[in-house]
């Protein structure tokens, strides 16, 4: 099977490879899959507590390149997005993006499903400012 | 020297034919074009006797007393279906009983499958985490209604050798049929269906830098003489078990093939074994937490099999497939995520049989080859790793089995 440009270029050049430290204010982190299944994401936003605005990054995957590639996208589109417009991100953008084969769809599944846990644990350390920032 | 890209270290998926084979090959596509079943003219005589030469070749390579115990079909997919199909409907009275292993390649396994759905009874006896079949697994497998016991001779993945020997001894003692799936062995692995007391052996020549096409499944004559129904009908060539013009040019080619085998492999096998051991000692030197899979004194010699902690063999081979072709036990490829299941099979946790990563070297791989991929498969496990969740959280301590995983 071959890989299209856009994987390729992912996995040799991977965007915002790396780490936040977990309890980072505005940070919130996804991690999703099973070892056993062979794909594992785990998948960071840095959120600004002050606009709401994504302002960085960060996954590391372990999985096949189109697994690689599908998050490295996600930290790509998250960047610069609200958090409730990053919630709108869909599997099916990303393997409209990556020309991603029918059996490699499930790599884009877990990235939204890595995306929506980010979210969810931002969401949840920060209740609090959300409620404040939606208060104003 | 300098290298040629890309390397072809995937040897157990297929060999580059010799170019001494294709040189024999090549007249029997053109003067030589007779159908070897033409009993009345030179150019019928002319093909039968190269065929009959070929199978002579094989025949010695496997230590066979008659080279008429030598079927020639089209590969060893349709050699292990011959031999299963063929055993199943011809003894069928006597018994509907099979014993196997977990390890054996797709098409024996698949067979069974199809016999189990027609009414016979599969046992597949499982392998011990070093890669061997326990001989007395086998034994206590054994009913009376047996009648096929089919183990391969060496793992197409780990390249384990099993204790064929010991197997055939046993089928001899209980009157069962002893079938061994030869494909990965022949040619790199001394073989003697005699001493060994094997009564079927499928083979395949484009393991053994023979043309795709054809393969052959030894069919003992005496003691006992086994009697095969055939897959299908037609001119009963091959003594009957066969039909089907012979491929004459392939015949050929697969006979000079085991010839080259048969003067090399001494030779060749330690060449091998050395490269693979430095290619395998530059690898568990460099790189923590890998793995090496089947049992590594009783392995065919131009076999490494290696599983990378953390990483996906997919990814591994992608990082490489631009310069060096080897290959994965992972087959995210398929929609079912399954990993390795020889690798699982060994009791190895289920991510490290989507990490493994198969060498296998040929006749034409040189010194400088190995060291490149050697390298080269260092630079890609760390740059991966680097990436990695798993070897982050590993790294930190956590225990990777404490994490509640949310599977798909």
């Amino acid at each position: 099977m071959a890989y299209s440009d856009k994987v390729v270029d992912h996995y040799n050049n991977p965007r915002n490879v790396g780490s936040f430290t977990k309890d980072t204010p505005g940070v919130g982190t996804g991690l999703v899959g099973a070892p056993e299944c062979g794909d594992v994401m785990k998948l960071q936003i840095k959120v600004n507590l002050e606009t709401g605005v994504i302002e960085d990054a960060r996954f590391k995957t372990f999985g096949c390149g189109s697994a690689i590639a599908s998050s490295s996208l996600a930290t790509e589109w998250l960047k610069g997005k609200t958090v409730d417009e990053a919630g709108k991100i869909k599997n099916t953008d990303i393997v409209n993006e990556l020309k991603l084969p029918p059996v490699k769809i499930h790599c884009s599944v877990l990235a939204e499903d890595a995306i929506k846990a980010a979210l969810a644990d931002y969401r949840e350390k920060h209740a609090s400012v959300s409620t404040a920032t939606a208060s104003k | 020297m300098a290298l040629k890209f890309p390397i072809f270290m995937d040897a157990q998926s297929t060999t580059p034919c010799d170019p001494r084979v294709v040189e024999a090959m090549l007249p029997y596509f053109t003067e030589k074009f007779g159908h070897p079943a033409s009993r009345n003219h030179p150019f019928g005589w002319e093909a039968e006797g190269a065929v009959d030469a070929a199978r002579g070749k094989l025949a010695r390579l496997i230590g066979a007393r008659d080279p008429k115990e030598l079927v020639f079909t089209s590969g060893g997919t349709e050699s292990i279906n011959l031999a299963f199909k063929g055993v199943a409907e011809m003894y069928r009275e006597k018994g509907t009983h099979i014993v196997t292993t977990v390890i054996e390649q797709r098409a024996g396994i698949d067979v069974c499958k199809r016999l189990e759905r027609q009414g016979f009874q599969v046992t597949y006896v499982p392998v011990q985490p070093d890669g061997l079949i326990d001989v007395d697994a086998i034994r206590a497998a054994l009913t009376d209604k047996t009648i096929l016991v089919s183990v391969m001779f060496a793992n197409n993945e780990i390249g384990t050798i099993q204790d064929v020997a010991a197997i055939g001894r046993l089928a001899k003692e209980r009157g069962v049929l002893f079938h061994t799936d030869a494909t990965q062995a022949l040619g790199k692995a001394p073989i003697d269906v005699e001493s060994m007391g094997i009564d079927l052996l499928s083979c395949t020549a484009h393991l053994v830098y023979g043309p795709k096409g054809v393969g052959a499944l030894y069919v003992r004559r005496k003691g006992p003489r086994v009697r095969l129904a055939p897959l299908f009908d037609g001119g009963g060539h091959e003594r009957g078990m066969r039909s089907g013009t012979l491929p004459v040019p392939l015949c050929v080619g697969f006979g000079r093939a085991a010839e080259i085998c048969q003067e090399s492999m001494p030779a060749e096998g330690a060449r091998l074994a050395k490269m693979r051991d430095r290619l395998q000692d530059m690898i568990l030197s460099s790189v923590d937490e890998a793995f090496l899979n089947g049992r590594p004194d009783r392995r065919l010699p131009h076999n490494l099999n290696i599983s990378f902690a953390y990483v996906e063999g997919e990814s591994v081979l992608m990082g490489l497939n631009k310069e060096t072709a080897l290959s994965s036990g992972s087959a995210c490829t398929s929609a079912t995520l399954e990993p390795s299941y020889v690798i699982a099979a060994l009791g190895a946790s289920a991510e490290l049989a989507h990490s493994s990563i198969r060498f296998s070297l040929h006749r034409f791989n040189t010194d400088e080859e190995v060291e490149y991929v050697g390298q080269r498969t260092i630079e890609v496990i760390k740059r991966l790793r680097d990436m990695s969740p798993l070897y982050e959280l590993a790294k930190e301590g956590v225990d990777l089995k404490s994490i509640k995983w949310k599977a798909e």
